[in-house]
């Protein structure tokens, strides 16, 4: 039987360019043997949810340098239950504040990943958080 | 090789001495994995010629500086990138940096303005004022430079895609203080070829791009001949996660490019060439930083005399801004972030920049809080009035292991420069995403290296603390947002919008042909035509540039 593989969709959303972290993490998650799908800059929230239902995707990571988090996720977040969605997960990672942290988390967003974490703690996160249905 | 004894002295001392004690670690290199050897002697330097590698402060090849005098005429320009919220805030924070001894102006505009975008536009929902100033119009740039005389101090604008457009409108600013073109004094970044490798703040493909940038170069030699109408980054490169090596090797290269476009173009290299400048990154390994500039200015002045055949002496000079490693603050203990900073600003005096700017210790979380910036600002005082460090030129030339590792980084820089020489130059190179990858690679490696624990940061891998520091942090207002908005929509309605769109109609124009794109634009932005308007006459003429797919 073949045992399918967790499909993760690495986000780029709004008018931030910083990918280098975005990146990382998705090779990271491709050699820990996921199955990841980068969508490139300049995403809308609408562009990410349309590509995380096309891909059919576990989960989508969201990558936000820029400060507009607090927009960008929960409209995501907002699109993902709209579209008959909402078994798609959200994590993410990039400039935000503790607070800010706390207010996504409870929004539905599964992690946050802040400057410092490491690709293993990532990889740890997905081996231990996001299982194939 | 003659024998000064270093071998006898690794045979007869260090050996054995290593035999009982051993050393810290398997392999020592700097922060870009260059091996660094134990030490470097006279013996190493074999064949090392003064005259040719080193000669004079401003003397050719210019390895000990750009300038006779350096530091002991005029200290570095205190530089600091600055800018968030309104017009008016920003205007607020540079009347504050100026009063605390910054001696130039360098504006950070909103992640919209660097896109060529308004506030208003859908895409910009959430990102108004919040990692730069918002400029949408001429307006608004007045109200950033309301009471500072442009004819006293100098402006660098971190713009890339609308270059053309930021500096249309501070030419025009000017002008309403009754300050002439020819007065002013500045820097426009617009060095697209780092946009498709590194920052990504891109707008249009590469020929049109580039077209653009040259018409700036031929506009500001004949026009504005105090301003440097290009800023060939690597900062944006080595933030990228790129290597130094690769951090001076693209830049120049890409400064190659430039030259080449604008000979093509048909202009006298020595016409525009003197007014090229750099920025360059201080990250955090001292010495292979220190190296890497006194290289890069060996081999620009080599490329600058030999391959395009430069006669002034002032075209072959590499002068440069630079800026301390973003990527290397942390967020954990981000005190440990102001020793990082006054490290790497060190490094950048001792290579001999011309401008700087200081990070400020709260960067891993939002942009600095005025006592920050601040704090910033007083590591540049500290350094250029306590240290000492200015009060002789290249103090570390003549050191065996600088002038070693100066050699080493101009010879791997080379190899790079050869490879996308043969590949037919950077914007193919960039094409068949060369630089790119070589960059993502780089940063692959050193975050694998952190995540091991081979590469120590102290405050994330090694000495961390328990409790994380609270720390006052800048938070926008998401009133910016609307006001901005509705400032955008009072002002469309309030100019003269039959002139705004004959600017704009001509400028379409203008587009289609091979005029010199400024004066066109210089006109639009006069009648208020805005950021967005004018950026989609040109999208619309030159097409929008998209990356390739795939990470």
């Amino acid at each position: 039987m073949e045992t399918k593989r967790v499909r993760v969709l690495v986000a780029k959303p709004g008018l931030d360019g910083h990918d280098r972290g975005a990146r990382i993490v998705a090779r990271a998650l491709r050699d820990a043997g996921y199955e990841v799908i980068y969508t490139g800059l300049q995403q809308t929230p609408e562009m990410i949810v349309e590509s995380a239902i096309q891909e059919d995707v576990d989960i989508v990571g969201v990558s936000i340098l820029s400060g507009a988090h607090m927009t960008i996720f929960p409209e995501v977040i907002r699109l993902l239950k709209e579209k008959g969605a909402g078994h798609i997960k959200v994590f993410g990672g990039g400039i935000i504040p503790e607070d800010d942290v706390k207010r996504l988390k409870k929004m539905g967003v599964l992690e946050i990943f802040l400057p410092g974490a490491s690709t293993d703690a990532i990889v740890k996160f997905m081996n231990d958080k996001v299982k194939k249905k | 090789m003659k024998d000064r004894g270093k071998k006898n002295w690794e045979d007869e001392v260090l050996k054995p001495y290593l035999k009982k004690s051993g050393e810290r670690e398997k392999h020592f290199s700097t922060v870009s994995g260059l091996e660094i050897p134990a030490l470097v002697s006279e013996e190493d330097l074999e064949g090392f010629s003064y005259d040719e590698k080193l000669s004079f402060p401003g003397r050719y090849p210019f390895t000990r500086g750009v300038y006779p005098s350096m530091y002991r005429g005029r200290l570095w320009t205190m530089r600091q990138f600055s800018g968030f919220g309104t017009p008016r805030d920003t205007n607020k924070r540079y009347h504050y940096l100026l009063s605390q001894g910054l001696t130039g102006l360098s504006v950070a505009f909103h992640l919209p303005t660097l896109y060529g975008r308004d506030s208003d536009h859908p895409i910009s929902r959430g990102e108004v004022g919040v990692c730069g100033v918002a400029v949408d119009t001429l307006k608004d740039m007045e109200t950033i430079f309301s009471g500072i005389p442009l004819d006293k101090v100098t402006t660098s604008m971190t713009i890339n895609g609308p270059a053309s457009v930021l500096l249309a409108m501070y030419i025009a600013v000017a002008e309403k203080q009754g300050v002439s073109r020819k007065q002013i004094g500045g820097t426009i970044q617009n060095d697209i070829l780092k946009e498709y490798i590194a920052q990504k703040s891109w707008i249009f493909p590469p020929e049109p791009s580039m077209r653009l940038i040259i018409d700036t170069f031929e506009y500001c030699s004949q026009e504005v001949p105090r301003w440097n109408p290009i800023s060939i980054s690597g900062y944006h490169i080595r933030e990228a996660g790129s290597t130094a090596v690769q951090e001076l090797a693209f830049t120049l290269r890409d400064g190659m490019e430039y030259v080449k476009a604008g000979i093509d173009r048909g202009l006298d290299v020595d016409k525009f060439a003197p007014r090229l400048s750099f920025f360059f990154n201080a990250h955090n390994d001292f010495f292979e930083e220190i190296a890497k500039y006194r290289a890069g200015r060996r081999i620009w002045a080599k490329v600058m005399k030999e391959r395009f055949a430069a006669k002034n002496p002032e075209s072959m000079r590499l002068r440069f801004h630079t800026q301390t490693a973003g990527c290397s603050l942390t967020a954990q203990q981000p005190h440990n972030n102001v020793i990082r900073v006054t490290i790497q600003a060190l490094a950048a005096v001792l290579g001999g920049t011309q401008s700087l700017h200081t990070n400020s210790l709260d960067e891993t979380y939002a942009l600095p809080t005025e006592e920050a910036a601040t704090l910033a600002l007083r590591t540049q005082q500290i350094l250029a009035e306590e240290s000492g460090a200015a009060n002789t030129i290249d103090p570390l030339g003549g050191s065996y292991f600088v002038e070693w590792l100066t050699d080493k980084m101009e010879a791997e820089a080379w190899k790079y420069i050869d490879i996308i020489d043969k590949m037919g130059g950077m914007i193919e190179a960039i094409k068949v995403g060369f630089p790119q990858r070589e960059i993502a690679d780089a940063a692959y490696r050193y975050q694998k290296q952190a995540d091991k624990g081979e590469r120590t940061i102290v405050g994330v891998n090694k000495y961390c603390a328990e409790k994380s520091s609270e720390i006052p942090l800048l938070r926008i207002d998401p009133r910016v947002e609307k006001e901005k908005v509705q400032n955008l929509k009072k002002l469309r309605k309030s100019r003269d919008n039959q002139a705004v769109k004959k600017s704009l109609s001509r400028l379409e124009n203008a587009a289609l042909g091979k005029d010199n794109l400024v004066p066109y634009i210089l006109d639009a932005v006069k009648t208020y035509a805005s950021v967005g308007e004018i950026c989609d006459i040109l999208r619309a003429v030159f097409g929008e540039y998209k990356e390739a797919a795939g990470f």
